[in-house]
């Protein structure tokens, strides 16, 4: 129990302290996960909105695919984009492996399908609602998905919210494609988990804490937001 | 091209075999306002949708003036039009998105329209927020900006109080007034009398009669529309 009291005391202390090391790993943690879910919001959010809006053979199938995908469990994701990435691979001549580039690129795959599946059953249920309406008003379908997204805006913000809650405490796939260098590819998730196991239990409990507060943080400023706007335009 | 005459021959609508539509025959000239009557479930909105490409019909055809079916020509408001979470101008001005018109030009149109449809000091107001007739003033100027040929109206004043229903014909008789043709579904028999050129009775999934308006009310031909008008139309006439 002393052990343990004396470790959170240090991580406590490291966090007052504002250490370097500390601070370091959390910025490259939210570089990565930040443009992983900026990437993710561009590919997931259109995708599951097209999804749901349109018409063709396979729908059903791909949706299935999409959900399923949800559960990808990250240490695959990790191994096919490592196979993708590494020297003899179709991208290998990038030398993106072990870069932030290759944990970005990780979880993109890792965020896609969650988001598009959320944006999938929200924009299916608007639609519903709007598919008259907009067929009257000779809508195509780039033009329905646009004005659908927009107008599912603050539902979607869950879809993102999902997405980056899922790339910031992913820690397999990081693992095998960045490799877990310090001070290069050592982020939050990773540095647990080498620390926990090496013993130095100050910083992985400090990270820890700093991941949490960041999470819970992240998920009041969207829900406050969301909440604002809402009340002005539902 | 000319949308008109539109004809409808033999139009049949039976989804898995239910009987909607049997056989509508039906001859519509480019101007005027004509109303569709008949009780509830004898396919009046079902007809307007398959005029407007919504439905496909199980058989029977539409001939449009003797060319293609053009699409951008016919508008429809529905009757519970819906509101994008969005303000007024944006919605006014959405039936310009799948024209081409850029944002600019847009915005211009719909402050013009809301104009014309009494919303303008509502403009930035969120749309989800107006009275039930302002929404279908609304829906009447997103269609009407489009300029279409044929205007298709499902019962557009339906749980309206009296003055917004006079607001919303008001706007009716000015579109009539620009050359649009106007096919719309209306229960209110005083509405059918204030606005219709010829009126077109629909019972049992079939037209009836198609006559002046005057002549509808005064010597109405079927049984079934005479029994309509004085309110005894047997039930079993509908689906």
């Amino acid at each position: 129990m002393g052990g343990f009291s004396q470790a959170i005391a240090d991580a406590f202390s490291l966090l007052l302290g504002f250490d370097a090391r500390v601070f370091e790993i959390v910025l490259l943690s939210l570089q990565v996960s930040s443009l992983a879910v900026l990437i993710g919001t561009f590919i997931g959010l259109p995708l599951g909105a097209c999804l749901a809006v349109g018409n063709f053979p396979g729908k059903q199938a791909a949706a299935v695919v999409v959900n399923g995908f949800m559960g990808l469990p990250s240490v695959v994701v990790g191994v096919v984009v490592y196979l993708v990435l590494s020297r003899s691979g179709p991208m290998g001549d990038f030398g993106l492996l072990y870069t932030p580039s290759a944990m970005v690129i990780a979880q993109v795959v890792l965020v896609v399908p969650l988001m598009a599946a959320i944006s999938r059953q929200v924009v299916e249920d608007s639609w519903r609602q709007y598919c008259e309406e907009l067929s009257a008003l000779r809508f195509g379908w780039r033009d329905t998905v646009r004005v659908l997204l927009y107008d599912c805006r603050f539902s979607l913000s869950v879809a993102v919210l999902a997405g980056l809650g899922r790339a910031m405490s992913e820690v397999g796939a990081v693992m095998i494609v960045g490799g877990n260098i310090d001070r290069s590819t050592r982020v939050m998730t990773t540095a647990i988990a080498l620390e926990t196991s090496k013993g130095d239990l100050p910083l992985a409990i400090a990270l820890g804490m700093v991941l949490l507060v960041l999470i819970l943080l992240l998920n009041a400023g969207a829900f406050a937001l969301r909440t604002s706007v809402m009340r002005r335009f539902e | 091209m000319s949308l008109f005459p539109l004809q409808l021959r033999d139009v049949v609508f039976r989804p898995n075999g239910r009987a909607v539509l049997e056989g509508v025959d039906l001859t519509l000239s480019g101007e005027g306002i004509t109303v569709i009557l008949g009780p509830n479930g004898a396919g009046k909105s079902v007809l307007l949708r398959t005029v407007c490409g919504l439905l496909q019909p199980t058989g029977g055809s539409l001939d449009w003036g003797g060319g293609a079916f053009d699409p951008l020509a016919v508008g429809m408001v529905f009757q519970h039009p819906v509101m994008l979470r969005s303000s007024v101008i944006d919605n006014i001005a959405l039936g310009l998105v799948p024209r081409g018109v850029g944002a600019r030009d847009r915005r211009l149109a719909a402050m013009a329209m809301l104009e014309q449809v009494g919303l303008a000091d509502r403009a930035n107001d969120n749309a989800r927020q107006l009275s039930g007739g302002e929404q279908q003033r609304l829906a009447l100027g997103r269609v009407w900006l489009t300029r279409p040929r044929l205007l298709l109206l499902d019962e557009p004043t339906s749980s309206l109080d009296p003055s917004a229903v006079e607001a919303v014909e008001r706007i009716v008789r000015q579109i009539r007034t620009e050359g649009t043709k106007i096919l719309m579904t209306t229960h209110n028999l005083g509405q059918a009398t204030r606005l219709a050129d010829d009126i077109v009775f629909l019972a049992g999934g079939r037209v009836r009669e198609h006559v002046s308006v005057r002549r509808f009310f005064s010597q109405p031909a079927s049984a079934e529309a005479r029994q309509f008008i004085q309110g005894e139309l047997p039930w079993h006439l509908a689906f």
